[in-house]
């Protein structure tokens, strides 16, 4: 699982041009969007184009991203009982 | 019609090479583009993160504006007021490649919706609108070459017509790495410098 967070907080940052960040700086339970990481609407559709390119999982309604992507803790649990590559 | 219009100041981005009214800000050679802006922005302080989720076009129009801008010391509350009219050859045609590239193969259909968004050339005015707070009218048009003629014209309209106190205008053409041209001026009703279609050419051509 702390293999999977490492590589999503990669992922986050290469996909969305977090220029600035480097993965020390998104902590596991830190809000990915809000007072977070500040991600706003267009990176919540690339987490779902990312979710299927790289994992497998089509999320077919949007609304399921808010509790998935609420933090990298939440997201690894998603994708560890979802993923299908 | 009022035409005591003035280029107030301008701005150019080509050649690795920033330009403000005329004197080289920054400038690095033999890098790409790519590498050349992100080194332009940071030597800049430009300080705006969403810089680097924006596309190239929006990238060299966003850096060439703010560079003019920032020299202009606005008052945010006061001077909202200034029109964007931008032109160039090729559209959005370098994002609009990048999206396709990402919709060719049916076994690997993953368009990005962070590039499709700027699957449109005037996305770059919004991104200028954005940082500097502007609620202003704006136009893209799409020329074969710079048409100074045209812009004098449709700025003069602009300005005499009351629809905009000042009017940021300008050719931002980014085709690939090598090709790329942002010129950018503020006409104001304050300046020295008269904006007719001459004087456009000699700072565009300088």
């Amino acid at each position: 699982m702390d293999a999977l967070k490492q590589e999503l907080k990669e992922n986050i940052i290469e996909q969305l041009n977090l220029e600035d960040m480097t993965t020390e700086d998104i902590a596991n339970d830190d809000m990915l969007f809000g007072d977070g990481l500040g991600l706003d609407s267009i990176d919540a559709l690339e987490l779902i184009v990312m979710l299927d390119k790289s994992y497998g999982i089509k999320l077919t309604d949007p609304k399921e991203g808010r509790a998935i992507f609420e933090s990298i803790n939440t997201m690894a649990a998603y994708i560890t009982e979802h993923r299908t590559k | 019609m009022n035409t005591n219009y003035y280029i107030k100041s301008y701005s150019s981005i080509k050649n690795n090479q920033v330009s403000l009214n005329g004197s080289v800000v920054y400038q690095k050679e033999e890098a790409a583009f790519s590498e050349f802006i992100k080194a332009a922005y940071k030597d800049q302080e430009t300080k705006y993160p969403k810089f680097f989720k924006m596309d190239k076009l929006s990238k060299l129009a966003f850096l060439a504006a703010d560079i003019l801008l920032k020299n202009e010391n606005l008052d945010q509350e006061k001077d909202k007021d200034i029109a964007i009219v931008f032109s160039n050859k090729t559209s959005s045609l370098d994002t609009d490649r990048k999206h396709q590239e990402s919709i060719q193969n049916k076994e690997s259909y993953y368009p990005s919706p962070a590039v499709f968004v700027y699957t449109l050339p005037n996305i770059c005015i919004g991104e200028i609108s954005i940082k500097h707070k502007l609620y202003s009218e704006n136009s893209f048009f799409i020329f074969e070459n710079f048409n100074a003629a045209h812009l004098t014209t449709y700025t003069n309209s602009l300005l005499s017509s009351g629809k905009a106190e000042q009017v940021l205008c300008g050719w931002v053409e980014f085709d690939t790495e090598d090709n790329y041209e942002a010129f950018l001026y503020l006409v104001s009703p304050k300046g020295t410098l008269e904006h007719n279609k001459q004087n456009i050419l000699k700072i565009y051509n300088t």
